[in-house]
């Protein structure tokens, strides 16, 4: 869609001369003004402007915040709470920083969500998706080497157990592990390198997303149809049409956020974390933060050994693979149809889907014994066999719905009549 | 489709913000649900009583201070609660601090100055514990963040929209008050004494500290073990949250703020978008 036809047309004779050096108002005009978007696209579509939103506010008060932190293990704890009592709007930054993970992930589910209920990952977008999970996958680690950084109780204690499953890899996995923690244990040495890699990995992901954005904007945006574009009515210019619905998505978006970094700080944390960390002192539950949980549940839900593998590394191959098999949905999806809306039964199974995670993010959350285990287990069946051999069946049995011919035609059905000819005029000559 | 977006919505909030707490304290099988009292600093609007943590921090000085330290706290963080800086500085005045080296190399004590943390009654932990019967009291600075109770399904959802955040507080509140002889067949360690709100075991080292008329109040606020036990509270969610009053002031403008910038932002997005069917 931004096969070369650019329409920018430098104006002064200062644009003329930088167009003909760097064209960058040429890429920014062309990928944020005149890029088209489908025009029947819904709030679901508002989450990566979102996304990016909140990268640059955890970006933001990172830096603040790394300016006053100190990463050792005598001092962390305390510099943490100097930031929290004496820096000036250090609390607020603090706030903002440690709720804007959990948003941060709250708005990456809902767009990884929407990625698979309208099909978003499938062919010409295998790449896109790609790239996509792996944010994801690096959004994990700077979560969880940011939750270490207050050095709290559940800080170390969680750093102890994940990076205690690469103890469970037979020969490699102890040094492995200790190469990882620069020690035996998690100590400061854990502590110095894990708050490095915190300050890198944001900068990674900004990286990743710029390819992102870039292999969208190659493919263009799905729409919830699935039906790809097919002429200039089909779509509308991203600025003013994107750009003033992604603000008001946003907006709406960070009153949520403001009314839990105001009013409910603490209510995604643990109160552990209150606790300067302990080697001596083991909490009764470890639990990671809530959007790990459902990896968790998974995690513990392997219980029994399988042929040479024992549950421990069962375990941890199951978390990772629940994780990696994100990287093959493009391939395990065999339906030519894209949008769930289409498709009754898929449809169907992805809610499911979506309320198992939730269901398993729970689990994750209580103690790995009685039923909760038969009830994990259960979960992560289902989990697995979503994606094989529920998805790739699905695509060959599935009675679809007829797909509409276009967008345009989609939408004046919607609205209830018009002719397409109608709405042939290009929305920028109208009104 | 904004169905969608609602039900995503909703499910991640459920599944994810409901959790966080699910799992906090996770321990507290055994432990009886917190009783909730009303507190002047919850709600959109909530302040700290000043006049119930000065006599938060008198209990406090009086009772709790033999055993646990405030650390975080420093002499000058008492004029939020209300006094001026001559009474915080007379009341630092009371205490010894150990400063130094001077020139010739030694240390001193001198009485303490606004800039002082509050003395530990310890020295270090190692002698806190050796004094207790081994269990080393926990320093109170953060102590009214670092305990909550479970709140468990469906509670922690409404939690969100009754804008609960006082478990801290409401936990200790009912600890300290809800010490009481042990049912019978339960058994408890010698030298440890029955709480069932204690989550962290059925019966804790702490002797119960409070009874009637220990601390001598001079507002006319009863002196009781239950109005102690409320002000020390108050007064210990003051010490780990002392920015509660300006978060909850900024927060409202912050809201309001959004609010307006989002129906703004709506109707500009209808005016865009009324160009063309979408």
């Amino acid at each position: 869609m931004s096969g070369g036809h650019s329409t920018y047309e430098p104006k002064t004779g200062f644009e003329k001369w930088v167009d003909s050096r760097l064209p960058l108002p040429r890429l920014v005009y062309d990928s944020f003004v005149a890029y088209p978007t489908p025009r029947n696209l819904n709030y679901a579509y508002t989450f990566g402007a979102i996304l990016s939103v909140m990268l640059v506010a955890q970006i933001l008060t990172g830096i603040v915040l790394a300016m006053h932190y100190a990463s050792s293990t005598a001092g962390a704890f305390s510099s943490v709470e100097n930031i929290m009592r004496d820096v000036n709007s250090g609390w607020l930054l603090r706030y903002m920083h440690q709720n804007g993970a959990s948003f941060f992930f709250i708005a990456v589910y809902i767009h990884m969500f929407r990625g698979m209920y309208y099909g978003s990952y499938k062919a010409p977008r295998e790449i896109l998706w790609i790239l996509g999970v792996t944010i994801y996958l690096l959004m994990m680690a700077t979560g969880f080497m940011g939750y270490v950084l207050p050095w709290g109780q559940m800080s170390f204690w969680g750093a102890t157990v994940i990076t205690g499953f690469f103890s469970a890899f037979p020969l490699v996995g102890e040094p492995i592990q200790q190469w990882l923690l620069g020690g035996f244990a998690v100590d400061n040495p854990t502590l110095n390198r894990f708050f490095s890699l915190h300050y890198l990995l944001p900068f990674m992901i900004a990286g990743v997303v710029v390819l992102h954005v870039w292999a969208l904007h190659v493919t263009g945006q799905t729409n919830p149809t699935g039906v790809e574009v097919k002429s200039k009515t089909d779509t509308v210019p991203f600025t003013p049409f994107a750009t003033i619905k992604d603000a008001f998505a946003t907006m709406v978006f960070l009153l949520v956020f403001a009314y839990f970094i105001f009013y409910m700080p603490n209510y995604l944390g643990h109160p552990d974390n209150y606790v300067e960390a302990n080697p001596l002192v083991t909490p009764a539950h470890i639990v990671p933060e809530w959007y790990y949980l459902p990896f968790y549940a998974i995690l513990r839900a392997i219980t029994f050994n399988i042929g040479p593998i024992d549950s421990k590394l069962g375990g941890v191959l199951a978390m990772f693979a629940s994780i990696l098999i994100l990287f093959l949905l493009p391939w395990l999806d065999t339906s030519k149809v894209r949008s769930a809306v289409y498709r009754p039964w898929y449809k169907m199974f992805f809610w499911l889907f979506v309320a198992n995670c939730v269901f398993l993010g729970w689990l994750g959350s209580k103690p790995a014994e009685g039923t909760y285990v038969v009830m994990a287990q259960i979960g992560t069946a289902y989990y697995f066999l979503f994606f094989f051999p529920i998805l790739p069946l699905l695509g060959l049995v599935e009675k679809t719905r007829p797909v509409p011919n276009s967008i345009t035609d989609s939408v004046l059905e919607k609205s209830g009549g018009g002719k397409p000819e109608a709405a042939t005029a290009a929305p920028e000559d109208r009104g | 489709m904004k169905k969608l977006v609602s039900t995503l919505l909703s499910l991640a909030m459920a599944a994810g913000l409901g959790t966080g707490v699910a799992m906090a304290a996770g321990d507290s099988e055994y432990a009886k649900a917190p009783r909730e009292q009303d507190w002047s600093f919850s709600g959109p609007f909530g302040l700290y009583d000043k006049g119930q943590l000065q006599r938060g921090l008198k209990v406090y000085i009086e009772v709790c201070a033999a055993c646990h330290g405030l650390d975080r706290i420093a002499f000058r963080n008492f004029t939020e609660l209300g006094y001026s800086e001559d009474q915080v500085k007379t009341l630092a005045s009371e205490y010894e601090v150990t400063d130094g080296p001077n020139e010739e190399g030694e240390m001193f004590e001198r009485a303490a100055i606004l800039a002082d943390y509050f003395p530990n009654p310890f020295p270090n932990v190692e002698a806190a514990a050796y004094a207790n019967n081994g269990a080393a009291p926990p320093d109170l600075s953060l102590m009214a963040k670092a305990r909550a109770a479970t709140r468990g399904f469906p509670q922690f959802v409404f939690d969100i929209f009754t804008m609960y955040t006082e478990g801290g507080p409401d936990y200790l509140y009912s600890l300290l008050t809800g010490y009481q002889d042990p049912p019978q067949g339960v058994e408890i360690t010698e030298g440890t004494y029955y709480n069932p709100y204690f989550i962290n075991g059925v019966s804790l080292a702490m002797a119960p500290p409070l009874s009637d008329e220990i601390v001598t109040y001079d507002d006319g606020a009863p002196e009781t073990v239950d109005q102690y036990a409320k002000d020390v509270s108050a007064f210990l969610m003051w010490a780990a949250e002392p920015k509660l009053e300006e978060r909850k002031s900024l927060g409202f403008k912050v809201m309001i703020f959004i609010l307006i910038f989002s129906c703004l932002l709506y109707l500009s997005k209808k005016a865009v978008w009324s160009r063309v069917e979408h």
